[in-house]
Protein backbone atom coordinates (compact mmCIF):
# COMPACT_ATOMS: atom_id res chain seq x y z
CA UNK A 1 0.00 0.00 0.00
CA UNK A 2 1.19 3.42 -0.83
CA UNK A 3 2.80 5.45 2.24
CA UNK A 4 2.88 8.88 3.71
CA UNK A 5 5.96 9.81 2.29
CA UNK A 6 5.23 8.50 -1.00
CA UNK A 7 2.41 10.49 -1.51
CA UNK A 8 3.90 13.83 -0.21
CA UNK A 9 7.14 13.22 -2.33
CA UNK A 10 4.74 13.41 -5.39
CA UNK A 11 2.81 16.48 -4.04
CA UNK A 12 6.00 17.90 -3.37
CA UNK A 13 6.95 17.41 -6.56
CA UNK A 14 4.39 19.00 -8.26
CA UNK A 15 3.67 22.15 -5.49
CA UNK A 16 7.16 23.17 -5.29
CA UNK A 17 8.93 21.24 -8.56
CA UNK A 18 6.44 22.37 -10.57
CA UNK A 19 6.07 18.87 -11.74
CA UNK A 20 3.06 18.69 -14.66
CA UNK A 21 2.11 17.29 -18.12
CA UNK A 22 2.81 19.89 -20.82
CA UNK A 23 0.64 19.02 -22.99
CA UNK A 24 -2.14 16.50 -24.07
CA UNK A 25 -2.40 16.82 -27.96
CA UNK A 26 -5.13 15.61 -29.70
CA UNK A 27 -3.75 14.63 -33.67
CA UNK A 28 -6.71 14.72 -36.07
CA UNK A 29 -6.64 13.45 -39.56
CA UNK A 30 -7.87 15.85 -41.97
CA UNK A 31 -7.14 13.51 -45.35
CA UNK A 32 -10.98 13.08 -45.80
CA UNK A 33 -11.95 16.41 -45.77
CA UNK A 34 -10.49 16.96 -49.01
CA UNK A 35 -12.59 18.64 -51.72
CA UNK A 36 -12.10 20.68 -55.00
CA UNK A 37 -14.55 23.40 -53.41
CA UNK A 38 -12.37 25.57 -50.68
CA UNK A 39 -15.67 26.36 -48.75
CA UNK A 40 -16.81 22.83 -48.25
CA UNK A 41 -13.16 22.19 -47.39
CA UNK A 42 -13.09 25.08 -44.96
CA UNK A 43 -16.29 23.64 -43.52
CA UNK A 44 -15.34 19.64 -43.45
CA UNK A 45 -12.03 20.68 -41.34
CA UNK A 46 -13.94 23.32 -38.61
CA UNK A 47 -16.56 20.55 -38.71
CA UNK A 48 -13.94 17.81 -38.00
CA UNK A 49 -11.64 19.31 -35.03
CA UNK A 50 -14.81 20.95 -33.17
CA UNK A 51 -16.54 17.50 -33.18
CA UNK A 52 -13.55 15.53 -32.56
CA UNK A 53 -11.87 17.96 -30.01
CA UNK A 54 -14.95 19.11 -28.49
CA UNK A 55 -14.09 17.69 -24.89
CA UNK A 56 -10.59 18.25 -25.03
CA UNK A 57 -10.19 20.87 -23.07
CA UNK A 58 -13.24 19.80 -20.47
CA UNK A 59 -11.38 16.58 -19.96
CA UNK A 60 -8.18 18.06 -19.76
CA UNK A 61 -9.25 19.96 -16.60
CA UNK A 62 -11.46 16.89 -15.05
CA UNK A 63 -8.08 14.72 -15.29
CA UNK A 64 -6.17 17.71 -14.22
CA UNK A 65 -8.36 18.13 -10.86
CA UNK A 66 -9.04 14.22 -10.02
CA UNK A 67 -5.25 13.34 -10.17
CA UNK A 68 -3.89 16.86 -8.85
CA UNK A 69 -1.56 17.62 -11.34
CA UNK A 70 -1.41 20.22 -13.28
CA UNK A 71 -1.58 19.88 -17.46
CA UNK A 72 -0.27 22.91 -18.96
CA UNK A 73 -1.49 22.78 -22.37
CA UNK A 74 -4.48 21.24 -24.86
CA UNK A 75 -3.45 21.09 -28.14
CA UNK A 76 -4.16 20.03 -31.85
CA UNK A 77 -2.21 18.63 -34.12
CA UNK A 78 -3.59 18.07 -38.05
CA UNK A 79 -2.59 16.24 -40.80
CA UNK A 80 0.08 18.59 -43.31
CA UNK A 81 -1.98 21.49 -44.74
CA UNK A 82 0.04 20.55 -47.73
CA UNK A 83 -1.59 17.70 -48.86
CA UNK A 84 -5.26 18.67 -47.63
CA UNK A 85 -5.59 21.79 -49.14
CA UNK A 86 -3.99 21.43 -52.37
CA UNK A 87 -7.02 21.10 -54.21
CA UNK A 88 -9.22 23.65 -53.07
CA UNK A 89 -6.66 26.20 -52.96
CA UNK A 90 -5.73 28.49 -56.35
CA UNK A 91 -3.90 30.86 -54.48
CA UNK A 92 -1.83 32.11 -51.73
CA UNK A 93 -5.21 34.00 -50.05
CA UNK A 94 -7.35 30.59 -50.22
CA UNK A 95 -4.44 28.84 -48.24
CA UNK A 96 -4.58 31.86 -45.59
CA UNK A 97 -8.27 30.82 -45.91
CA UNK A 98 -7.58 27.47 -44.37
CA UNK A 99 -5.20 28.70 -41.68
CA UNK A 100 -7.93 31.17 -40.44
CA UNK A 101 -10.55 28.36 -40.13
CA UNK A 102 -7.79 26.21 -38.09
CA UNK A 103 -7.25 29.59 -35.66
CA UNK A 104 -11.18 29.58 -35.53
CA UNK A 105 -11.67 26.27 -34.57
CA UNK A 106 -8.61 26.06 -32.28
CA UNK A 107 -10.36 29.18 -30.66
CA UNK A 108 -13.95 27.25 -30.52
CA UNK A 109 -12.59 24.23 -28.71
CA UNK A 110 -10.55 26.06 -26.28
CA UNK A 111 -7.02 25.14 -27.32
CA UNK A 112 -4.41 27.16 -27.36
CA UNK A 113 -2.06 26.21 -30.27
CA UNK A 114 -2.90 24.06 -33.66
CA UNK A 115 -0.24 22.45 -35.24
CA UNK A 116 -0.18 20.85 -39.13
CA UNK A 117 0.31 24.10 -40.67
CA UNK A 118 3.00 22.18 -42.95
CA UNK A 119 4.37 20.64 -45.58
CA UNK A 120 6.62 17.96 -45.65
CA UNK A 121 9.18 18.35 -48.78
CA UNK A 122 12.59 16.44 -47.72
CA UNK A 123 12.96 15.19 -51.37
CA UNK A 124 11.33 17.41 -53.11
CA UNK A 125 8.02 20.44 -53.42
CA UNK A 126 4.99 19.92 -55.30
CA UNK A 127 3.56 23.11 -56.72
CA UNK A 128 0.86 22.71 -53.54
CA UNK A 129 3.53 22.39 -50.56
CA UNK A 130 5.53 25.25 -52.29
CA UNK A 131 2.19 27.54 -52.65
CA UNK A 132 1.30 26.33 -48.95
CA UNK A 133 5.57 27.11 -48.17
CA UNK A 134 4.85 30.79 -49.62
CA UNK A 135 1.45 31.36 -47.87
CA UNK A 136 2.89 30.82 -44.15
CA UNK A 137 3.89 34.39 -43.70
CA UNK A 138 0.43 35.55 -44.48
CA UNK A 139 -1.27 33.04 -42.76
CA UNK A 140 0.78 33.53 -39.46
CA UNK A 141 0.17 37.22 -39.32
CA UNK A 142 -3.28 36.53 -39.80
CA UNK A 143 -4.13 33.61 -37.28
CA UNK A 144 -3.45 33.48 -33.42
CA UNK A 145 -3.17 30.40 -32.91
CA UNK A 146 -1.60 28.59 -35.60
CA UNK A 147 1.68 27.00 -35.88
CA UNK A 148 3.59 25.95 -38.97
CA UNK A 149 6.44 23.45 -39.64
CA UNK A 150 7.85 22.48 -42.52
CA UNK A 151 10.60 19.68 -43.21
CA UNK A 152 13.47 19.94 -45.39
CA UNK A 153 15.54 17.05 -45.25
CA UNK A 154 15.92 13.53 -43.51
CA UNK A 155 18.46 11.17 -43.38
CA UNK A 156 16.89 8.57 -45.54
CA UNK A 157 16.57 11.56 -48.29
CA UNK A 158 19.41 14.10 -47.89
CA UNK A 159 18.47 17.89 -47.42
CA UNK A 160 16.19 19.43 -49.70
CA UNK A 161 18.45 23.14 -50.69
CA UNK A 162 16.00 24.49 -52.43
CA UNK A 163 13.49 24.23 -49.52
CA UNK A 164 15.93 25.58 -46.76
CA UNK A 165 16.66 28.63 -49.09
CA UNK A 166 13.14 29.07 -49.27
CA UNK A 167 12.47 28.72 -45.74
CA UNK A 168 15.52 31.54 -45.10
CA UNK A 169 13.25 34.04 -47.27
CA UNK A 170 9.84 32.35 -45.49
CA UNK A 171 11.61 33.23 -42.03
CA UNK A 172 12.29 36.70 -43.11
CA UNK A 173 8.74 37.67 -44.20
CA UNK A 174 7.41 35.86 -41.31
CA UNK A 175 9.16 38.17 -38.80
CA UNK A 176 8.78 41.37 -41.81
CA UNK A 177 4.68 40.42 -41.70
CA UNK A 178 4.72 40.78 -37.67
CA UNK A 179 7.37 43.33 -36.84
CA UNK A 180 4.62 45.05 -35.11
CA UNK A 181 4.42 42.16 -32.53
CA UNK A 182 8.04 41.68 -32.09
CA UNK A 183 7.84 39.55 -35.20
CA UNK A 184 6.40 36.78 -32.82
CA UNK A 185 5.06 35.34 -36.08
CA UNK A 186 8.13 33.28 -36.12
CA UNK A 187 7.99 31.69 -32.35
CA UNK A 188 4.81 29.38 -34.62
CA UNK A 189 7.44 28.25 -37.63
CA UNK A 190 10.03 26.07 -37.32
CA UNK A 191 11.85 23.99 -40.38
CA UNK A 192 12.59 20.52 -38.93
CA UNK A 193 15.23 17.06 -40.26
CA UNK A 194 13.77 14.37 -39.72
CA UNK A 195 10.33 15.37 -38.42
CA UNK A 196 8.33 13.11 -36.21
CA UNK A 197 4.94 12.29 -37.20
CA UNK A 198 3.72 11.97 -33.99
CA UNK A 199 5.33 15.15 -32.12
CA UNK A 200 3.12 16.45 -29.42
CA UNK A 201 4.90 19.50 -29.07
CA UNK A 202 4.46 22.71 -30.81
CA UNK A 203 5.65 24.55 -32.94
CA UNK A 204 6.53 21.26 -35.05
CA UNK A 205 3.13 18.93 -34.19
CA UNK A 206 1.97 17.65 -37.34
CA UNK A 207 -0.16 14.39 -37.73
CA UNK A 208 1.47 12.57 -40.20
CA UNK A 209 -0.02 10.17 -42.33
CA UNK A 210 1.32 7.46 -40.98
CA UNK A 211 -1.34 7.87 -38.18
CA UNK A 212 -4.88 6.54 -37.02
CA UNK A 213 -7.53 8.68 -37.55
CA UNK A 214 -7.12 10.54 -33.94
CA UNK A 215 -4.70 9.86 -31.34
CA UNK A 216 -4.00 11.53 -28.00
CA UNK A 217 0.13 11.90 -28.19
CA UNK A 218 1.14 13.49 -24.73
CA UNK A 219 4.42 15.40 -23.46
CA UNK A 220 5.70 15.58 -20.06
CA UNK A 221 7.85 17.69 -18.61
CA UNK A 222 9.63 17.96 -15.12
CA UNK A 223 12.99 20.02 -15.44
CA UNK A 224 12.62 21.57 -11.83
CA UNK A 225 11.84 17.63 -10.18
CA UNK A 226 15.21 16.57 -11.92
CA UNK A 227 17.11 19.21 -10.70
CA UNK A 228 15.81 18.87 -6.97
CA UNK A 229 16.98 15.53 -6.97
CA UNK A 230 20.04 16.17 -8.09
CA UNK A 231 20.55 18.50 -5.41
CA UNK A 232 20.85 15.68 -3.21
CA UNK A 233 23.81 14.13 -5.02
CA UNK A 234 26.22 16.97 -4.83
CA UNK A 235 29.55 16.14 -5.05
CA UNK A 236 28.65 12.50 -5.86
CA UNK A 237 30.12 10.45 -8.85
CA UNK A 238 28.60 9.89 -12.54
CA UNK A 239 27.07 6.47 -11.76
CA UNK A 240 24.99 7.86 -8.65
CA UNK A 241 24.23 11.36 -10.94
CA UNK A 242 22.74 9.22 -13.82
CA UNK A 243 21.21 7.14 -11.70
CA UNK A 244 19.02 9.69 -10.27
CA UNK A 245 18.41 11.56 -13.62
CA UNK A 246 16.87 7.77 -14.76
CA UNK A 247 14.67 7.15 -11.47
CA UNK A 248 13.58 11.03 -11.31
CA UNK A 249 12.56 10.69 -15.35
CA UNK A 250 10.49 7.11 -14.69
CA UNK A 251 8.65 9.16 -11.81
CA UNK A 252 7.67 11.89 -14.46
CA UNK A 253 7.26 9.51 -17.37
CA UNK A 254 4.90 7.74 -15.09
CA UNK A 255 2.45 10.82 -14.12
CA UNK A 256 2.68 11.52 -18.38
CA UNK A 257 1.46 7.60 -18.92
CA UNK A 258 -1.23 7.75 -16.32
CA UNK A 259 -2.86 11.32 -17.49
CA UNK A 260 -2.74 10.06 -21.40
CA UNK A 261 -4.18 6.29 -20.86
CA UNK A 262 -7.17 8.08 -18.43
CA UNK A 263 -7.53 11.45 -21.46
CA UNK A 264 -7.71 8.57 -23.95
CA UNK A 265 -10.25 6.44 -22.47
CA UNK A 266 -12.55 9.40 -21.72
CA UNK A 267 -12.17 10.79 -24.90
CA UNK A 268 -12.60 7.51 -26.70
CA UNK A 269 -9.69 8.28 -28.47
CA UNK A 270 -6.84 6.00 -29.24
CA UNK A 271 -3.15 6.31 -27.09
CA UNK A 272 -0.11 6.96 -29.28
CA UNK A 273 3.14 8.03 -27.66
CA UNK A 274 4.09 9.97 -24.53
CA UNK A 275 6.80 12.19 -25.50
CA UNK A 276 9.36 12.53 -23.07
CA UNK A 277 10.95 14.88 -23.47
CA UNK A 278 12.10 17.82 -20.60
CA UNK A 279 10.65 20.71 -21.68
CA UNK A 280 11.20 24.00 -19.88
CA UNK A 281 9.12 27.21 -19.33
CA UNK A 282 10.45 30.68 -18.68
CA UNK A 283 9.42 30.32 -14.63
CA UNK A 284 12.18 29.81 -12.16
CA UNK A 285 12.82 26.22 -11.19
CA UNK A 286 11.61 25.11 -14.31
CA UNK A 287 15.14 25.23 -16.16
CA UNK A 288 16.77 22.80 -18.41
CA UNK A 289 19.34 24.94 -17.93
CA UNK A 290 19.48 24.93 -14.37
CA UNK A 291 19.97 20.28 -14.34
CA UNK A 292 22.82 21.25 -16.11
CA UNK A 293 24.36 23.85 -13.93
CA UNK A 294 23.39 21.69 -10.43
CA UNK A 295 25.50 18.88 -12.43
CA UNK A 296 29.05 21.04 -11.69
CA UNK A 297 29.11 24.18 -14.78
CA UNK A 298 29.71 27.47 -13.33
CA UNK A 299 26.98 28.67 -16.31
CA UNK A 300 25.60 26.45 -18.96
CA UNK A 301 27.94 26.79 -22.23
CA UNK A 302 31.03 26.76 -20.39
CA UNK A 303 33.31 23.82 -21.17
CA UNK A 304 31.55 20.57 -20.33
CA UNK A 305 27.86 21.85 -21.70
CA UNK A 306 27.63 19.39 -24.02
CA UNK A 307 28.85 16.05 -21.76
CA UNK A 308 26.17 16.89 -19.40
CA UNK A 309 23.55 17.29 -22.06
CA UNK A 310 24.53 14.21 -23.60
CA UNK A 311 24.55 12.53 -20.09
CA UNK A 312 20.71 13.88 -19.20
CA UNK A 313 18.87 13.26 -22.35
CA UNK A 314 20.54 9.57 -22.48
CA UNK A 315 19.30 8.90 -19.00
CA UNK A 316 15.54 10.71 -19.19
CA UNK A 317 15.49 8.46 -21.89
CA UNK A 318 16.61 5.34 -19.80
CA UNK A 319 13.94 5.84 -17.04
CA UNK A 320 11.64 7.13 -19.27
CA UNK A 321 11.15 4.17 -21.55
CA UNK A 322 10.20 1.38 -18.82
CA UNK A 323 7.74 4.13 -17.78
CA UNK A 324 5.68 4.10 -20.61
CA UNK A 325 4.24 1.62 -22.88
CA UNK A 326 4.63 3.51 -26.02
CA UNK A 327 7.47 6.02 -26.70
CA UNK A 328 7.47 8.85 -29.16
CA UNK A 329 7.54 12.41 -30.61
CA UNK A 330 11.04 14.00 -30.08
CA UNK A 331 11.57 12.76 -26.93
CA UNK A 332 14.82 14.30 -25.72
CA UNK A 333 15.51 17.35 -23.28
CA UNK A 334 14.93 20.79 -24.93
CA UNK A 335 17.24 23.54 -24.91
CA UNK A 336 14.92 26.91 -25.97
CA UNK A 337 16.65 29.83 -24.90
CA UNK A 338 13.81 32.22 -24.83
CA UNK A 339 11.58 29.65 -22.83
CA UNK A 340 14.13 28.90 -20.11
CA UNK A 341 15.05 31.45 -17.45
CA UNK A 342 18.57 29.85 -16.85
CA UNK A 343 19.57 30.02 -20.72
CA UNK A 344 18.50 33.62 -21.23
CA UNK A 345 20.67 34.15 -18.16
CA UNK A 346 23.61 32.33 -19.44
CA UNK A 347 23.33 34.37 -22.93
CA UNK A 348 23.25 37.46 -21.00
CA UNK A 349 26.13 36.98 -18.99
CA UNK A 350 28.50 36.33 -22.21
CA UNK A 351 27.91 32.53 -21.35
CA UNK A 352 26.45 30.88 -24.17
CA UNK A 353 26.46 31.14 -27.86
CA UNK A 354 24.58 30.13 -30.70
CA UNK A 355 27.51 27.90 -31.82
CA UNK A 356 27.59 26.53 -28.46
CA UNK A 357 23.82 25.79 -29.01
CA UNK A 358 24.92 24.48 -32.03
CA UNK A 359 27.04 22.04 -30.98
CA UNK A 360 24.88 20.71 -27.73
CA UNK A 361 21.88 20.01 -30.58
CA UNK A 362 24.08 17.19 -31.42
CA UNK A 363 23.20 15.56 -28.64
CA UNK A 364 19.34 16.58 -27.57
CA UNK A 365 16.27 17.44 -28.73
CA UNK A 366 15.41 19.34 -30.84
CA UNK A 367 17.55 22.05 -32.17
CA UNK A 368 18.22 25.95 -32.06
CA UNK A 369 15.00 26.75 -30.78
CA UNK A 370 13.25 29.98 -29.49
CA UNK A 371 16.56 32.37 -30.50
CA UNK A 372 16.30 35.86 -31.32
CA UNK A 373 18.93 37.10 -33.62
CA UNK A 374 19.24 40.47 -35.39
CA UNK A 375 16.49 41.95 -37.39
CA UNK A 376 19.06 42.59 -40.50
CA UNK A 377 20.33 38.84 -41.16
CA UNK A 378 20.40 38.47 -44.66
CA UNK A 379 17.34 35.42 -45.77
CA UNK A 380 20.46 33.32 -47.06
CA UNK A 381 22.87 33.77 -43.31
CA UNK A 382 19.04 31.78 -41.93
CA UNK A 383 19.12 29.26 -44.75
CA UNK A 384 22.50 28.55 -43.59
CA UNK A 385 21.69 28.09 -40.03
CA UNK A 386 19.20 25.41 -41.23
CA UNK A 387 21.56 23.87 -43.29
CA UNK A 388 24.20 23.33 -40.51
CA UNK A 389 20.89 22.10 -38.12
CA UNK A 390 19.42 19.77 -41.07
CA UNK A 391 22.91 17.92 -41.59
CA UNK A 392 23.40 17.73 -37.87
CA UNK A 393 20.03 15.50 -38.15
CA UNK A 394 20.65 14.21 -41.23
CA UNK A 395 23.67 12.42 -40.25
CA UNK A 396 22.92 11.67 -36.95
CA UNK A 397 19.50 9.85 -37.32
CA UNK A 398 17.54 12.50 -35.13
CA UNK A 399 15.45 14.92 -35.28
CA UNK A 400 16.59 18.48 -35.68
CA UNK A 401 14.70 22.01 -35.83
CA UNK A 402 15.82 25.61 -36.43
CA UNK A 403 12.99 28.26 -34.79
CA UNK A 404 15.11 31.44 -35.22
CA UNK A 405 13.28 34.83 -34.76
CA UNK A 406 15.32 38.01 -36.91
CA UNK A 407 13.58 40.79 -34.46
CA UNK A 408 12.86 43.88 -37.01
CA UNK A 409 14.39 46.67 -35.36
CA UNK A 410 16.28 45.08 -33.31
CA UNK A 411 19.94 44.37 -32.68
CA UNK A 412 21.98 42.69 -30.67
CA UNK A 413 22.05 43.26 -27.08
CA UNK A 414 18.55 44.18 -27.09
CA UNK A 415 16.04 42.36 -25.61
CA UNK A 416 12.32 41.11 -26.90
CA UNK A 417 9.49 39.96 -25.29
CA UNK A 418 6.98 37.44 -26.18
CA UNK A 419 4.92 36.78 -23.22
CA UNK A 420 3.54 33.40 -21.90
CA UNK A 421 5.43 30.60 -22.16
CA UNK A 422 7.22 31.67 -24.84
CA UNK A 423 9.67 34.01 -23.08
CA UNK A 424 11.42 36.67 -23.56
CA UNK A 425 15.03 36.64 -25.12
CA UNK A 426 17.97 38.69 -25.63
CA UNK A 427 19.00 39.11 -29.24
CA UNK A 428 22.02 37.13 -30.32
CA UNK A 429 24.94 37.68 -32.27
CA UNK A 430 25.21 35.32 -35.26
CA UNK A 431 28.47 35.16 -37.29
CA UNK A 432 28.60 37.51 -40.13
CA UNK A 433 30.39 36.00 -43.02
CA UNK A 434 28.14 34.99 -45.61
CA UNK A 435 27.08 31.68 -47.01
CA UNK A 436 24.79 33.52 -50.19
CA UNK A 437 26.83 31.69 -52.87
CA UNK A 438 26.56 28.23 -51.10
CA UNK A 439 22.62 28.56 -50.48
CA UNK A 440 22.01 29.99 -54.08
CA UNK A 441 23.99 26.57 -55.81
CA UNK A 442 19.77 25.22 -55.40
CA UNK A 443 19.25 21.18 -55.87
CA UNK A 444 19.94 18.61 -53.24
CA UNK A 445 22.08 17.08 -50.71
CA UNK A 446 22.31 13.43 -50.95
CA UNK A 447 21.22 11.31 -48.24
CA UNK A 448 24.45 10.28 -46.17
CA UNK A 449 26.27 6.99 -46.72
CA UNK A 450 24.64 5.24 -43.87
CA UNK A 451 20.98 4.92 -44.95
CA UNK A 452 21.52 2.59 -47.27
CA UNK A 453 20.79 0.10 -44.90
CA UNK A 454 17.80 -2.41 -46.66
CA UNK B 1 -13.47 1.44 -8.55
CA UNK B 2 -9.64 2.99 -7.46
CA UNK B 3 -9.41 4.40 -4.01
CA UNK B 4 -8.81 8.27 -3.45
CA UNK B 5 -6.22 9.53 -1.20
CA UNK B 6 -6.90 12.83 0.93
CA UNK B 7 -3.79 14.72 2.77
CA UNK B 8 -3.75 17.49 5.08
CA UNK B 9 -1.13 18.99 5.52
CA UNK B 10 -1.05 22.11 7.41
CA UNK B 11 -0.76 24.32 11.10
CA UNK B 12 -1.90 21.92 13.99
CA UNK B 13 -5.22 23.15 15.52
CA UNK B 14 -8.09 21.37 17.27
CA UNK B 15 -10.57 19.32 15.35
CA UNK B 16 -8.62 18.37 11.93
CA UNK B 17 -9.44 15.10 11.68
CA UNK B 18 -13.20 15.58 13.58
CA UNK B 19 -14.11 18.04 10.35
CA UNK B 20 -12.77 16.28 7.51
CA UNK B 21 -14.52 13.03 8.78
CA UNK B 22 -17.50 14.69 9.49
CA UNK B 23 -17.66 15.68 5.75
CA UNK B 24 -16.71 13.00 4.60
CA UNK B 25 -19.45 10.80 6.61
CA UNK B 26 -21.94 13.50 5.08
CA UNK B 27 -21.39 11.84 1.53
CA UNK B 28 -20.89 8.73 2.51
CA UNK B 29 -17.34 8.21 1.70
CA UNK B 30 -15.22 5.12 3.29
CA UNK B 31 -12.41 5.99 5.25
CA UNK B 32 -9.89 2.80 5.06
CA UNK B 33 -6.79 4.37 6.74
CA UNK B 34 -5.41 6.63 8.50
CA UNK B 35 -1.67 7.86 9.20
CA UNK B 36 -0.47 11.24 10.59
CA UNK B 37 2.58 12.40 11.96
CA UNK B 38 3.30 16.13 13.08
CA UNK B 39 6.40 17.33 12.32
CA UNK B 40 7.45 20.78 13.46
CA UNK B 41 4.39 21.66 14.92
CA UNK B 42 2.76 20.77 11.28
CA UNK B 43 -0.07 18.38 11.28
CA UNK B 44 0.35 15.98 8.07
CA UNK B 45 -2.49 12.94 7.54
CA UNK B 46 -3.23 10.73 5.03
CA UNK B 47 -5.58 9.18 4.08
CA UNK B 48 -6.93 6.15 2.27
CA UNK B 49 -10.60 6.17 0.94
CA UNK B 50 -13.45 4.99 -0.75
CA UNK B 51 -15.95 7.24 -3.04
CA UNK B 52 -17.66 4.39 -4.53
CA UNK B 53 -20.93 4.51 -2.08
CA UNK B 54 -21.22 8.53 -2.61
CA UNK B 55 -23.14 10.53 -5.33
CA UNK B 56 -21.40 13.14 -5.25
CA UNK B 57 -19.25 14.15 -8.74
CA UNK B 58 -15.56 13.84 -7.85
CA UNK B 59 -14.41 17.41 -9.05
CA UNK B 60 -16.85 18.74 -6.61
CA UNK B 61 -15.58 16.92 -3.66
CA UNK B 62 -12.19 18.14 -4.56
CA UNK B 63 -13.34 21.43 -5.08
CA UNK B 64 -15.20 21.38 -1.44
CA UNK B 65 -12.52 19.59 0.65
CA UNK B 66 -10.33 22.38 -0.74
CA UNK B 67 -12.52 25.05 0.61
CA UNK B 68 -12.85 23.42 4.16
CA UNK B 69 -8.92 23.46 4.24
CA UNK B 70 -9.12 27.02 3.77
CA UNK B 71 -11.54 27.12 6.36
CA UNK B 72 -9.70 25.23 8.72
CA UNK B 73 -6.26 26.86 7.92
CA UNK B 74 -5.08 23.85 6.35
CA UNK B 75 -4.18 22.37 2.30
CA UNK B 76 -6.80 19.59 1.83
CA UNK B 77 -6.14 17.89 -1.17
CA UNK B 78 -8.02 14.85 -2.63
CA UNK B 79 -6.23 12.91 -5.54
CA UNK B 80 -7.27 9.50 -7.02
CA UNK B 81 -4.75 6.93 -5.97
CA UNK B 82 -3.15 5.72 -9.73
CA UNK B 83 -0.98 9.16 -9.57
CA UNK B 84 0.86 7.74 -6.26
CA UNK B 85 1.10 3.80 -7.49
CA UNK B 86 2.06 4.60 -10.43
CA UNK B 87 5.40 6.88 -10.00
CA UNK B 88 5.96 4.89 -6.86
CA UNK B 89 5.31 0.93 -7.97
CA UNK B 90 6.11 -0.82 -10.79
Amino acid sequence: MINILEVNETNKMIEQEKLDVRTITLGISLLDCCDADLDTLNRNIYEKITGLAKDLVSTGREIELEYGIPIVNKRIAVTPIALVAGRACRSLEDFVEVAKTLDRAARDTGVNFIGGYSAIVSKGMTPNEEALIRSIPAALAATERVCSSVNVGSTKTGINMDAVKLMGEIVRETAEATKEKNSIGCTKLVVLCNAPDDNPFMAGAFHGVSEADAVINVGVSGPGVIKHALEGVRGANFEVLCETVKRTAFKVTRAGQLVAQEASERLGIPFGIVDLSLAPTPSVGDSVAGILEEMGLESVGAPGTTAALALLNDQVKKGGIMASSFVGGLSGAFIPVSEDQGMIDAVNRGALTIEKLEAMTCVCSVGLDMIAIPGDTPASTISGIIADEAAIGMINHKTTAVRLIPVIGKDVGETVEFGGLLGHAPVQSINRFGCADFINRGGRIPAPIHSFKN
Amino acid sequence: MSKTIITVVGKDTVGIIAKVCTYLAENQVNVEDISQTIVQGYFNMMMIVDTGGSTKPYAEMVTELDELGEEIGVRIRCQREDIFTKMHRI
